[in-house]
C-alpha cells in the first residue's frame, strides 16, 4: 500500500484551506488555545517533562532534543527569552513559510506555552523578512491572541505575563544559526557567537534564551493537548513523531508532506511526491537541505530516521529533499550550492570567509567545462582548512555549521562521481587554451 | 528627509517594544526604507541619534542584509529565485529574461536571490515580496506590468503592506 | 519594557563571551606541549600558554580585548574536545592537556595562512608594515610556500583616507576586527565598523564622518597587517632602520609609557607600551604624533639677547651672565621677594628640582608657581589621599569631579571607561556639561558652575547605596576655569570627610605633578613638605630657604602688574595663552623690569624677555616624569638634540653657580640622587631604583613598594602588536631593601575647604564654562603638523539650541559676548552638551576668547550675548 500523509500539524491547514490563518476559524475549528488553556493548569516543570517526554526533537536543523534544551537554563536566572527561529532560509526549505502563513495561531500558541514552561516574559518570532505575507498574518494572530487574554498581562488570570514580538529580518541566511538569529534580534550583524555559552546559558542581552524552530512550536500544542506519551508512539526509534519533508526539484508533486517518522526516502518521493518527473531515472537527491551529504539511488529504501542518517554521513537537517534526475550534472548543482555558501558566509571565520568564495569559482569552472585536472583534488585539498577530514559528521576549524556545510556538495561529488569528475576534468584541460574565469 | 513628529512617535513605540533599544535596528530601518524607498544617509543618521549609535554602526548592520537598499531601485524590487530547485527548472533563464526586459526601466529592479523557500512553486519570483511561482517569463512580466500599472497592489520596497 | 533586563552596560561584551573570573589563589595544573604549568583557572590558553614561553600563533585576539575567534589562527589540540580549539576563547581547566605544535594543529594553521592570503595583495616591499609584520612571520614561521590560489583577488581603491591621520588598505585587510573592537570597546567610539558580508566584508566608516577619534592611532597599532597606516608615518622609515628607546610620553600628566622610534636623528614614531597600571598599552593620537613639535622650525635653538627690539642670537656664557646678573641686581634692590619664578611643569623632575633650588635655595624668594592659576591649589593636590589609577579598577565607585578627562587626559578616560562598562565599577559624573564620559556613567548629575552642594549630597546618598570595600575614588580637577577651584575642593573635601575617598589627581599638564612634588609651589619645599616644616631638612643641603610663604601665579601676576614684583622667570609657559586672565597677563608683562624666558619656542611672552635661554625638549632630553597619580617613571633621551640648546636642569644650575652657589651636578643621575636624598617624599627613589623599576615608581614609596617590578625596562619591549612578556627566569630577582622614611612628615591636607558664596544668576545671562580640548593653539599640537590640521583654532560661544534661538541668530553668526571684565565678538554655534543657561568656550584657541572674559576674582563668570546690528 502507498504510504501515507500523517497530518498532526498540518492537519488543519489542509483541511480549512481558505481561511486556517484567521482567529475564529482556528478557535472554532481546531480549538486553537485550548492547549493553551490546559497548559495554564501546570506547572512550567510538567510542561518540560511532557516535552522531554514526547522525544520531540528540534526541527530546525541540529535535531536536538527540545525537553532537554530547555531543561538546560541555569536555575534561577531570570530574566529569560524565547526566541522562535522562523528564518527559514536552508535551500528547498519551505515548510515553515507554509506554517506561518497558513497556521500562525498554531505556532503563537506554541511560542506562549514554551514561554511559560521556561518562564520568559518576552518572547520574539525572528521572521525572515522576506515573508511578506506570513509577517501580516503572523502579526495579526499575535493581535488576535492580545485581543483574546491569550497574551499581554494575566494571561488565562493565571497571573503570568508575556510579551510576543514578531521581529522582521532583512533578507541573512545565518540570522537562521541560532546565535547569528540573536546577535540579529540585537540590532546587530547577524554574526554568530562562539560557543560556549550556548543560547540557554548566556543567549539574548546575555540572558539565558531558547531558540526554537517554528515547526517544534507548531508541534508544542498537541503534545500538550494529547500528552507526550502520545507522541513518542509514533515515528521511529529515537526520531519520534511526525515531521514536514518539503519535497522539490524533478518531482511531479513537489510540495511539503508530513509523515511519520520511519517512513522510506522512496515512500515519500514515489508515492507522495509522484516520483521524478517526466518518468525520468532519479539521479541523487539531498535528504536535508543544501547543508547535507547527498544520496543516491541506493539509499531509496532508508528510512527517514535521523540517526539512521548519520550513520549514512548525512542528516535530515532542515526536512528538504531536493531530487535530481538523471539527467543533471551534479557538479552543477554543487557550484550552485557553493554559490549560495559564498554569498551568505557572514564573514567572520577566516577559513568559511575566504573558502566558500574559493569553492565557489573553482566549482564554477568545473562546472563550465573549463576545469584543471587537478581541481578536484584541490578543493579537497583546501577543504580541509574548512572543514578537517573532508568527512560527515563534519570536522570544524569554524564558529558555526556554515563553514563545514560548504564541503558537504564536494565531499559528495568526490564520494559518487570522483572517478568520472576526474575523466572529465582531464578532457577540459585539453580544451582549455588560456583561462579567465570570472567570478560570476 | 528626516523623521517626521509622527514618524519619530512611531519609532519611540517601536524602541519601546524591545527590553534594549538596539533590537529596534532593523525594524526601523524597514520603516525609513518604507517611506523612501531605500535606506537613506538621513534616516541612518535618525536612527543613529534615535539609539544612541554611532551611524557607522547602522550603517554596518544596515550593509549586511540585502533586503535594504541603500540607493534608489525603482518602485518595484524583482527577486527570482535560482537556487537549486529552481535551478532545474528554469530560474537562470527567467531571471535573465526579466533582466533584459526590464534593463531600461528605473522603476524595476531585477535580482537574483537565494532561495526564498517556495520551492514546490519553482521557479519563483517576488514582486516586492509577494510570491508568484511558478511563473514563466511571459506570466512574470504580464504579473510585473500589472503591478507597474496599479491592477494589482504592490507591497513596499520592504515588503510592508500599502 | 522589562524592569530586570541585564543592563546593557553589563553585558559581558560585544560578542557576549563571558571568561570567568580567575581568583587569585586558584591556580590549576594545565600540560601545554609536554609542559606541566600551573596557571589561574579560567585564564584563555593562548595567554597561559604565552606566559609560559609557548607562542602560539593569533592575528584577531588581543590580550587587551576580548577575544571574538575571528581570523582562526590559534586552534590547538585540547586532549579529550573533539577537532581543534581556538586557544583565544578556550579558558583552562584543571588538568587540561594541550598541543599546539601536532600535526592537525600545524595543518590548520597552514591551512588559514593560505587562506588569509588567497586574496591578500603581498605587495610587502611598499608596505610600512614590511619587516614587523605578523602576517609576514607568521607565514614565514608556519605558512605553506606556494598559493594554489590562481584566480582574481579581490580589489578595492587602494589605500583610502578615513580620518586625517588614518589610512586604509582593505586589500591587506585580513578581517581581523582588531580595529573594530577597539573602536566600539576600549574607545567607546564606533567610527569604524565592518561593513558588507561575508568576502566583500570590509573596514567602513560612515560618509562624510571620518575615523576622527582620539584614539585612532591605537588601531594602527594594534593592525596585524598594512590595512591601516598612519599618514605622519607612512613611507617615512623601514623597521630595520629603526632603533627604539621606551620612554613616557609628556603629553599630558597621565604619563603612557610608550617606545619611540628614531631614524637618521629624527623622532618617527611613538608607540604605546602595555604597561598594566598606566596604560595598557594604548597612546592618545596627540601623545602618538605630538612628537613632531620636536622638530618644528619655529624652535628656538641657540640663546637669544635683547638689544632694541630684537632678541639676538648670543653664546651660552653671554646669555647666562646677563640672566643671572639681572636677577642678581633686583634681588640686591629690591629684596627676594621682587622675583618670581612661574612655569616649569612641563620638564622633567630634575629641571623642576633644580628650578626649586635655583628659586627657593639660591634667589631665597617663594614666588614660585607651576601651575597657572588652572589647576588645585598645591594645599589640596600635595595633601590629599591618593589614589592610584588602578585603584579605579577595584574603587567601590567612581566619582567625576573635574574636567572633561577625553578632552585633557585622554587615555586616563578609557581607563575610567573601562571601569565602569567591563568592570561594572559604578561612575557617578558631577559636572556641568554632558562630556566624553557621560555615556559610560551610572548617575549623571548636573549642576551649575560654582553650585555643588545639592550634587555632593546626591553623591553621597548613591555612594551609601553601594556595597562593595574598594574605595571611593575622586578624579579631581577643575571642570571650569571660569570659577575658581573653591566649590570643587569644598565638595572633595566633604567626600573625603564622610566616605574616606581618594583622589586621582586630573591635572593635565605633563609633568605638573612632579613640578609640585618637587617644590615649584609658594609654601612648598621639594619632596611633598611644606616651607615651614621642610625649612631645616632643605636648607641642610641648599644653605638656605625662602624667609617667607610667597604668592601663587595669580598673586605673583598682581604684584608685577602693581610694581612690587620687578623681575619675571618664565620656565616653558606663555602666559598670553596659558593664564586664564590675559588682560592680567598683559599688565604684569608689561610691567616688570625683567623677564627671563627658559623655554623652547618664541611665544609671545618671549617678546618681553631680556634674555631667551633655550631647553631641549621631549626626546632629547633624559631624566624622570611623574604622573597625576604620582607615578615616577623614566624618561629616555632618544636624539641628540639639534642646535645649542641646554638642559633645563643645567641651566638652573649654571645661573646658581653664577649667584655663587655651587652644586656640583654634572649628570642627571647626579640629580636623581640628590633628589632621593634631599626631598622627603622621594625617600629612597634614587637612579638605581629608577633604571630598575619597570613600570616606574609611585611615592611615596613605602606605600607602593609591592607595586614596583624590579625588572629593567627594556627598550623597545612589549611594542609590538602582541606584548610578549619575560619570561619567569628573566625577571630579575625582587628583593629591595626597605625603603628609608622620609626624613620629615609629608604634607597632608587638613580637608578644610569653606563653601564658596553663591552667586546669584542672572536670567538674561549665559554662565561660562570655560575648559580646554585636546587640540588647541597649544604648542604640540600646533608645531605638529599631523596634529595641526585637527585643530580648531578659532574661538566660538557653545551654547544649547533654545539659548541660541532666543538670541534669534543662526548657527554661526558672530555676536557680542560681554562679561564684566570685557566683550568680544565670537561666532556661536549650538552644542547639544551644554544645557540651557550655559555657554562653553574652549581656552585654547587664538584671539579674543575666554581668557580676555574671565574675572580671576569673581566666584562665577556670566556673559551677555547680543547680535551685532
Ligand atoms: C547556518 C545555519 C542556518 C540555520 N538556519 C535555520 C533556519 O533558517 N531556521 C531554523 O529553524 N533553524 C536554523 N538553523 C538551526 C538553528 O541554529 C537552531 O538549531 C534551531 O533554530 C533550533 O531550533 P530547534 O531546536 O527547534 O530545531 C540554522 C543553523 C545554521 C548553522
Ligand atoms: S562559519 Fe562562516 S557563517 Fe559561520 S560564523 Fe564562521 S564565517 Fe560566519
Ligand atoms: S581566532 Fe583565536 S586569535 Fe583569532
Amino acid at each position: 500500500m502507498a504510504a501515507q500523509e500523517t497530518r498532526v500539524v498540518t492537519k488543519f491547514l489542509r483541511e480549512r484551506t481558505d481561511d486556517s490563518w484567521t482567529f475564529d476559524a482556528a478557535r472554532t475549528h481546531n480549538k486553537a488555545y485550548s492547549a493553551l488553556e490546559k497548559a495554564m493548569g501546570m506547572e512550567p516543570a510538567a510542561l518540560i517533562d511532557e516535552v522531554t517526554k514526547s522525544g520531540l526533537r528540534g526541527r530546525g536543523g541540529a535535531g536536538f532534543g527540545t525537553g532537554q534544551k530547555w531543561s538546560f537554563l541555569p536555575k534561577d536566572v531570570f530574566p529569560r527569552y524565547l526566541a522562535v527561529n522562523a528564518d527559514e532560509g536552508e535551500p528547498a526549505t519551505f515548510k515553515d513559510h507554509m506554517l506561518i502563513e497558513k497556521d500562525p495561531h498554531q505556532i503563537v500558541e506554541g511560542s506562549i506555552i514554551t514561554s511559560y514552561a521556561i518562564q520568559a516574559h518576552h518572547a520574539f518570532i525572528y521572521l525572515r523578512g522576506e515573508f511578506a505575507l506570513g509577517a501580516d498574518r503572523l502579526q495579526a494572530a499575535v493581535d488576535d491572541a492580545y485581543a483574546n487574554g491569550f497574551l499581554g498581562k494575566n494571561i488565562l488570570g493565571s497571573g503570568y505575563d508575556l510579551d510576543l514580538i514578531v521581529h522582521r529580518g532583512a533578507g541573512c541566511y545565518i540570522a537562521g544559526d541560532e546565535t547569528g538569529l540573536l546577535s540579529s534580534l540585537e540590532g546587530e550583524r547577524a554574526m554568530p557567537r562562539i560557543k560556549p555559552p550556548f543560547p540557554a546559558v548566556q543567549g539574548l542581552y546575555a540572558a539565558p534564551t531558547i531558540v526554537n524552530n517554528v515547526e517544534t512550536m507548531s508541534t508544542v500544542p498537541h503534545i500538550v493537548r494529547e500528552g507526550g506519551e502520545w507522541y513518542a508512539g509514533m515515528g521511529v526509534n529515537k526520531s519520534t513523531g511526525t515531521r514536514i519533508f518539503s519535497v522539490s526539484g524533478n518531482v511531479e508533486r513537489p510540495g511539503n508532506y508530513e509523515i511519520e517518522l520511519g517512513v522510506t526516502f522512496r515512500e515519500l518521493i514515489d508515492d507522495l511526491a509522484g516520483g521524478v518527473s517526466g518518468g525520468k531515472k532519479l539521479g541523487f537527491f539531498i535528504p536535508g537541505g543544501a547543508s547535507s551529504p547527498w544520496l543516491r539511488a541506493e539509499h531509496l529504501d532508508e528510512p527517514l530516521d535521523m540517526d539512521r542518517a548519520a550513520e549514512l554521513g548525512t542528516m535530515l537537517g532542515s526536512g528538504a529533499i531536493m531530487v535530481f534526475d538523471e539527467t543533471i550534472d551534479p557538479v552543477l548543482v554543487a557550484w550552485r550550492i557553493a554559490k549560495f555558501f559564498a554569498h551568505e558566509s557572514c564573514g567572520k571565520c577566516t577559513p568559511c570567509r575566504e573558502g566558500s568564495g574559493w569553492l565557489e569559482k573553482v566549482l564554477y569552472r568545473m562546472a563550465n567545462g573549463l576545469g584543471r585536472p587537478d581541481d578536484l583534488d584541490l578543493l579537497m585539498g583546501f577543504g580541509n582548512t574548512i572543514s578537517p577530514g573532508v568527512t560527515w559528521p563534519p570536522g570544524m576549524t569554524t564558529i558555526c555549521q556554515l563553514g563545514p556545510s560548504t564541503m558537504s556538495p564536494t565531499l559528495s561529488l568526490n564520494k559518487y562521481w570522483g572517478e568520472e569528475i576526474r575523466a572529465r576534468l582531464a578532457k577540459d584541460a585539453d580544451r582549455r587554451t588560456t583561462l579567465q574565469v570570472a567570478s560570476a | 528627509m528626516t523623521f517626521t513628529d509622527t514618524e519619530r512617535r512611531r519609532a519611540e513605540e517601536l524602541v519601546a517594544r524591545y527590553p534594549h533599544s538596539k533590537s529596534a535596528l532593523l525594524p526601523l530601518l524597514h520603516m525609513a526604507q518604507d517611506r523612501d524607498g531605500y535606506v537613506t544617509t538621513d534616516a541612518m543618521e535618525d536612527i543613529a541619534d534615535l539609539l544612541g549609535l554611532t551611524p557607522a554602526l547602522v550603517l554596518g548592520t544596515c550593509s549586511f542584509y540585502t533586503m535594504f537598499k541603500r540607493e534608489p531601485i525603482g518602485k518595484l524590487v524583482v527577486s527570482v529565485c535560482t537556487n537549486v530547485s529552481c535551478l532545474v527548472n528554469g530560474g537562470p533563464a527567467l531571471v535573465e529574461a526579466l533582466r533584459t526586459k526590464y534593463a531600461d526601466d528605473h522603476d524595476v529592479h531585477v535580482e537574483e536571490v537565494e532561495c526564498i523557500a517556495a520551492c514546490d512553486q519553482a521557479p519563483v519570483m517576488q514582486v516586492n515580496y509577494e510570491f508568484h511561482g511558478p511563473v514563466t517569463s511571459e506570466s512574470a512580466t504580464d504579473l510585473i506590468e500589472q503591478y507597474k500599472s496599479g491592477a494589482l497592489k504592490a507591497r513596499t520596497i520592504s515588503g510592508s503592506p500599502t | 519594557m522589562s524592569a530586570n533586563a541585564v543592563p546593557m552596560s553589563q553585558w559581558p561584551s560585544d560578542h557576549r563571551y563571558t571568561i570567568p573570573v580567575a581568583g587569585d589563589q586558584d591556580m590549576v595544573t594545565v600540560t601545554i606541549d609536554d609542559k606541566v604549568v600551573q596557571v589561574p583557572r579560567g585564564q584563555l590558553l593562548i595567554a597561559a600558554a604565552q606566559e609560559h614561553g609557548t607562542y602560539i600563533p593569533r592575528f584577531c585576539w588581543h590580550e587587551r580585548m576580548k577575544p571574538v575567534g575571528m581570523c582562526r589562527m590559534c586552534l590547538v589540540e585540547v586532549e579529550g574536545m573533539r577537532g581543534l580549539q581556538i586557544s583565544c576563547a578556550t579558558p583552562v581547566v584543571d588538568g587540561m592537556v594541550v598541543r599546539t605544535e601536532s600535526a592537525p594543529v600545524k595543518a590548520a594553521q597552514d591551512g588559514v595562512l593560505e587562506m588569509l592570503l588567497i586574496n591578500h595583495p603581498l605587495d610587502c616591499p611598499v608596505c610600512d608594515r614590511g619587516g614587523e609584520c605578523p602576517l609576514q612571520d607568521q607565514t614565514l614561521a608556519f605558512g605553506p610556500g606556494e598559493s594554489r590560489y590562481v584566480e582574481e583577488k579581490r580589489h578595492f581603491a587602494k589605500p583610502i583616507p578615513i580620518s586625517d591621520l588614518v589610512m586604509l588598505d582593505r586589500e591587506r585587510c585580513i578581517q581581523c576586527g582588531r580595529c573594530t573592537r577597539f573602536a566600539a570597546e576600549i574607545a567607546g567610539d564606533a567610527l569604524i565598523d565592518f561593513g558588507g558580508r561575508g568576502g566583500h566584508t570590509e573596514v567602513i566608516t560612515y560618509p562624510d564622518e571620518p575615523f576622527s577619534s582620539y584614539f585612532s592611532g591605537n588601531t594602527v597599532q594594534i593592525c596585524p597587517v598594512g590595512a591601516l597606516t598612519a599618514k605622519p608615518y607612512r613611507f617615512r622609515a623601514r623597521p630595520w632602520d629603526l632603533d627604539s628607546v621606551e620612554t613616557s610620553c609628556q603629553a599630558c600628566a597621565v604619563g603612557c609609557r610608550g617606545a619611540l622610534d628614531s631614524t637618521s636623528n629624527r623622532l618617527v614614531r611613538l608607540l604605546g607600551v602595555d604597561s598594566e597600571p598606566v596604560n595598557h598599552g594604548w597612546l592618545c593620537d596627540k601623545g602618538r604624533y605630538g612628537y613632531e613639535w620636536v622638530h618644528s622650525e619655529a624652535r628656538v635653538r641657540a640663546p637669544g639677547l635683547r638689544r632694541g627690539m630684537e632678541l639676538e642670537v648670543t653664546s651660552w656664557p653671554q646669555a647666562l651672565d646677563a640672566a643671572a646678573a639681572a636677577l642678581r641686581r633686583v634681588r640686591d634692590e629690591h629684596g627676594p621677594g621682587a622675583i618670581g619664578v612661574l612655569g616649569g611643569a612641563r620638564g622633567t623632575n630634575e629641571d623642576a628640582y633644580a628650578w626649586a633650588r635655583f628659586a627657593k635655595g639660591v634667589l631665597r624668594t617663594d614666588n614660585v608657581d607651576a601651575q597657572l592659576a588652572d589647576g588645585l591649589p598645591a594645599d589640596v593636590v600635595l595633601g590629599m589621599p591618593r589614589a592610584t589609577i588602578a585603584d579605579l579598577d577595584r574603587a567601590r565607585a567612581i566619582v567625576l569631579l573635574g574636567p572633561d578627562l577625553k578632552e585633557e587626559l585622554p587615555v586616563l578616560a578609557l581607563r575610567v571607561r573601562r571601569a565602569a562598562v567591563d568592570l561594572g565599577v559604578p561612575l557617578i559624573d558631577v559636572a556641568a556639561r554632558d562630556h566624553g564620559l557621560t555615556s559610560s556613567a551610572a548617575h549623571v548629575i548636573r549642576h551649575a558652575p560654582g553650585v555643588v552642594q545639592e550634587a555632593v549630597d546626591q553623591v553621597a546618598s548613591i555612594i551609601d547605596g553601594i556595597t562593595g570595600d574598594g574605595p571611593v575614588v575622586v578624579v579631581l580637577g577643575r571642570p571650569s576655569v571660569a570659577e575658581p577651584a573653591a566649590a570643587t575642593i569644598h565638595a572633595a573635601s566633604q567626600l573625603a570627610k564622610s566616605h574616606g575617598a581618594r583622589f586621582l589627581s586630573a591635572l593635565r599638564r605633563g609633568n605638573v605633578h612632579g613640578a609640585l612634588d618637587l617644590g615649584l609651589a609658594p609654601g612648598f619645599l621639594p619632596g611633598r613638605v611644606s616651607l615651614d616644616a621642610g625649612r631645616d631638612h632643605l636648607s641642610a643641603t641648599w644653605g638656605g630657604t625662602p624667609d617667607a610663604t610667597g604668592f601663587d601665579a595669580t598673586g605673583i601676576l598682581r604684584a608685577a602688574a602693581n610694581g612690587t614684583i620687578k623681575a619675571l622667570v618664565l620656565v616653558g609657559c606663555d602666559l598670553l595663552t596659558d593664564f586664564p586672565d590675559r588682560a592680567l597677563a598683559r599688565e604684569a608683562l608689561s610691567a616688570v623690569e625683567r623677564v627671563v624666558c627658559v623655554g623652547a619656542f618664541p611665544d609671545d611672552s618671549a617678546e618681553r624677555a631680556d634674555v631667551f635661554l633655550p631647553t631641549g625638549v621631549w626626546g632629547e632630553q633624559a631624566g624622570t616624569t611623574t604622573n597625576l597619580e604620582g607615578r615616577v617613571s623614566v624618561l629616555r633621551r632618544k636624539i641628540t638634540p639639534e642646535g645649542r640648546t641646554m638642559e633645563g636642569w643645567r641651566i638652573a644650575a649654571e645661573l646658581a653657580a653664577r649667584l655663587g652657589s655651587d652644586w656640583d651636578l654634572e649628570t642627571v643621575e647626579e640629580v636623581q640622587d640628590e633628589i632621593a636624598q634631599a626631598a622627603p617624599a622621594f625617600a629612597g627613589v634614587d637612579a638605581a631604583l629608577l633604571r630598575r623599576a619597570r613600570d616606574g615608581v609611585v611615592l611615596p614609596l613605602a606605600d607602593h613598594l609591592d607595586e614596583v617590578t624590579f625588572v629593567p625596562a627594556t627598550p623597545g619591549a612589549g611594542v609590538s602588536w602582541e606584548p610578549l612578556r619575560p619570561a619567569a627566569d628573566e625577571v630579575g630577582n625582587g628583593e629591595v631593601a626597605a625603603p628609608p622614611a622620609p626624613a620629615v612628615a609629608l604634607h597632608t591636607w587638613s580637608m578644610e575647604a569653606p563653601a564658596p558664596a553663591a552667586a546669584p544668576r542672572d536670567s538674561y545671562a549665559l554662565r561660562v564654562i570655560a575648559a580646554r580640548t585636546l587640540y588647541g593653539n597649544d604648542r604640540v599640537t600646533s608645531e605638529s603638523p599631523s596634529l595641526a590640521r585637527l585643530a580648531t583654532s578659532d574661538a566660538r560661544l557653545l551654547v544649547s539650541a533654545r539659548d541660541r534661538d532666543r538670541i534669534g541668530v543662526e548657527d554661526g553668526t558672530v555676536v557680542r559676548v560681554t562679561s564684566p571684565r570685557a566683550s568680544v565678538e565670537l561666532p556661536i554655534h549650538v552644542d547639544r552638551s551644554t544645557p540651557e543657561g550655559f555657554a562653553f568656550l574652549a581656552t585654547n584657541r587664538d584671539g579674543a576668547g575666554a581668557s580676555d572674559l574671565i574675572d580671576l576674582d569673581a566666584p562665577v563668570t556670566d556673559v551677555r550675548v547680543e547680535t551685532l546690528s
